[in-house]
């Protein structure tokens, strides 16, 4: 993908069916979202008439509900039930697998990844970001902020997440309705898509009709762009929705406290707080699930009855379960709280020392699909004010000995 | 070396779990070349005598012969493995547990004296060593499958202890609770089902009993919040797990 240039364009609806049409004529496996099950979810499209035309959402923490739309819009959602990385980054795939032979010695064959070639269309800015993490942590690009002692390629890159990553075609979809869950300003992010996108469309749809603004992102974004009906963009569509993307930056519907997050998680590590957190969570690692940027992975050795025949497969993990700090004797975070705690300091801080960035693009999904509600906004605010709280004590209180004692680790 | 052998054993159980064996059609073959099946009624009346290299034990212990014949099982078999909620957890008829076991042998028998029975129906490791506990009513024959042949690779089946909403996730199920608003286990509830009833739309009814770390303290608020009064929460977890779903509630 080539820097982003000024190229601009507008298509209308049957635009957008030639261009999906197109796609899926080049060969390529294009997915989107579309409504399956009470939910906009992301999956393999026909055509641009799978798109969830005429739907919405209302997000909650805990909640999350379809509505219908009278505008027709089919981008007018937020963040759903899945990621995009289910398609780069698959739940379960097979590394290799080996057979033992006559002579007893196994001979080993690496499984070559699915070779799919993906097109994205309808990727939020939020989730172009959560895209750009994981390729730092899966596919070794070389970090943007690092300092240079840790800079190079990630020592492990994932293969598959590679060869999977390097053919997607990424057409984006500009956010014009951030949801009530969503706080990607507060998350160094905002509803404009900023780059790696081959395309960049916002939709619009008004007395003019429906149609899509598109922005141009690379070479091959503008020769499919040519390849489909469109014109050039007029004044008032193109300030329409950029007029759109820029208000929708003040309709937030949650916020990270403003704070040096790094700081805030490194001091919090034995806060009370973590313990109301541990009443609440249930533990069941859909927040991971969710999260587009968590990567966690785990392998398992799968033999047949006879021993002769074994596979090698990865597949997602999540550090709320208990086996995945599983060593000699025990798990090292058996507790609820141990186990949160890791997750969120992992996120906002820890992430920044291992990858050079945070790990969190605020797509608010780990708040919708919590079916306990856990608000990871309104939990750093909390950490904030019982740090704040502490320090005032600490200011008010002769020193006893006693206002501040690392609980450290805990079990 | 002669091939290691296979004892299924049957204590009160509806016999679902045994027949999941017989449910592995296309690796019985298989599975028939690598273990000398010694004993297994439900399949075939051809018995060998102890000892056993593996014994699958289905059911629970809820007379006072079935708590000595379990004893006797465990004697002569070298690994014994409980399959199934019975089996690990006590099953449905340990409803009995929460109940007067004397008012329904009064009420239900014609002569009460004839039916001798504990006033509890407990799990198998309440009276002896079990080497793995796998869980299900009834089990996941894949689940099975690994257990033997873990055994047969002499290694730690590989049977995670986390939750449904693992699987759901996994398998791209939009999550009912979040979703749609519907009452669902899934969270406490260990996997192994691959998640099945979410994937149709219903809340898990937990038929796999707790996962490793359930906080049920913390889902029972949303139960309720879900449109569940205390009763049904009640009728919920009181199905076949139930005395391991009371043993989370404990505090």
């Amino acid at each position: 993908m080539g820097a982003i240039t000024q190229a601009t364009a507008v298509l209308d609806r049957q635009g957008l069916a030639a261009l999906v049409a197109a796609l899926v004529a080049g060969g390529r496996t294009v997915v989107g979202p579309t409504v399956r099950d009470g939910a906009v979810v992301l999956a393999e499209l026909t055509s641009a008439e799978d798109l969830p035309f005429g739907w919405g959402v209302e997000l909650d923490a805990g909640r999350y509900r379809l509505t219908p739309r009278e505008d027709g819009a089919a981008f007018a959602h937020s963040a759903g039930p899945q990621s995009w990385k289910a398609f780069l980054h698959p739940q379960r795939e097979q590394l290799w697998s080996a057979r033992r032979g006559p002579d007893g010695v196994p001979t080993f064959t690496e499984t070559q990844p699915e070779s799919r070639t993906y097109a994205f269309l309808g990727v939020r800015p939020c989730d172009l970001r959560a895209i750009a993490i994981q390729d730092r942590v899966l596919a070794g690009r070389p970090p943007r902020a690092l300092d240079s002692a840790r800079a190079g390629a990630t020592p492990f890159p994932d293969r598959g997440y590679r060869q999977r990553r390097r053919g997607a075609l990424l057409i984006a979809a500009e956010c014009t309705e951030p949801g009530a869950t969503c706080f990607c300003v507060s998350a160094s992010g905002g509803p404009a898509a900023d780059g790696g996108f081959d395309l960049a469309l916002t939709e619009v749809v008004d007395d003019d009709g429906h149609r899509f603004f598109v922005r141009v992102g690379s070479e091959e974004g503008a020769r499919l762009l040519d390849g489909v009906p469109h014109r050039s963009a007029d004044l008032t569509t193109e300030s329409v929705a950029r007029g759109a993307v820029d208000a929708a930056r003040e309709h937030m519907g949650r916020s990270l406290p403003p704070l040096d997050l790094r700081a805030l998680m490194g001091e919090s590590l034995a806060a009370d707080r973590w313990d109301g957190i541990a009443s609440r969570c249930l533990t069941c690692a859909n927040c991971t699930m969710v999260c587009p940027t968590c990567f966690c992975t785990t392998t398992e050795e799968v033999t047949d009855l006879t021993g002769d025949h074994t596979e090698r497969w990865q597949h997602w993990d999540s550090c709320f379960d208990l086996d995945f700090s599983l060593l000699h004797g025990g798990p090292v975070r058996a507790s609820t709280r141990s186990r949160y705690r890791q997750w969120l300091t992992h996120k906002l801080s820890t992430w920044h020392d291992q990858f050079g960035s945070g790990g969190c693009v605020g797509c608010g999904r780990c708040i919708t699909w919590c079916p306990a509600g856990i608000d990871i906004t309104e939990e750093v605010a909390a950490l904030a004010a019982e740090r704040d709280a502490a320090a005032d004590d600490q200011h008010t209180a002769h020193d006893d000995g006693s206002a501040h004692h690392d609980r450290g680790p805990q079990p | 070396m002669s091939a290691p052998t296979l004892a299924v054993f049957k204590l009160a159980s509806c016999d679902g779990c045994q027949l999941t064996l017989l449910d592995c059609e296309d690796e019985l073959l298989g599975l028939a070349s690598q273990v000398e099946i010694a004993h297994f009624l439900e399949a075939s009346s051809a018995v060998r005598p102890g000892p056993y290299d593996v014994a699958l034990v289905e059911g629970s212990v809820t007379t006072p012969a079935d708590a000595e014949r379990v004893r006797r099982i465990r004697a002569e078999s070298r690994s014994l493995v409980a399959i199934g909620a019975c089996a690990t957890a006590g099953g449905i008829q340990a409803l009995r547990n929460f109940a007067d076991v004397e008012e329904f042998r009064r009420t239900v028998y014609a002569r009460p004296d004839y039916i001798d029975t504990l006033a509890t129906s407990t799990p198998v490791s309440a009276h002896v060593t079990v080497d793995f506990e796998l869980r299900g009513c009834p089990v996941d024959r894949g689940q099975l499958l690994e257990v033997l042949t873990a055994y047969l690779a002499g290694r730690k089946p590989d049977i995670p202890n986390h939750s449904v909403c693992f699987a759901c996730k996994r398998r791209g199920t939009v999550c009912v609770t979040v979703a749609h608003g519907t009452p669902c286990l899934g969270p406490v509830t260990h996997a192994g089902c691959g998640a099945i009833c979410p994937a149709y739309g219903r809340g898990c009814y937990g038929c796999f009993g707790p996962s490793g770390t359930a906080n049920l303290h913390a889902l029972i608020p949303l139960l309720r919040r879900d449109g569940l009064d205390r009763r049904a929460v009640e009728r919920l977890l009181r199905t076949f797990n139930a005395p391991a779903f009371e043993e989370e509630l404990r505090p």
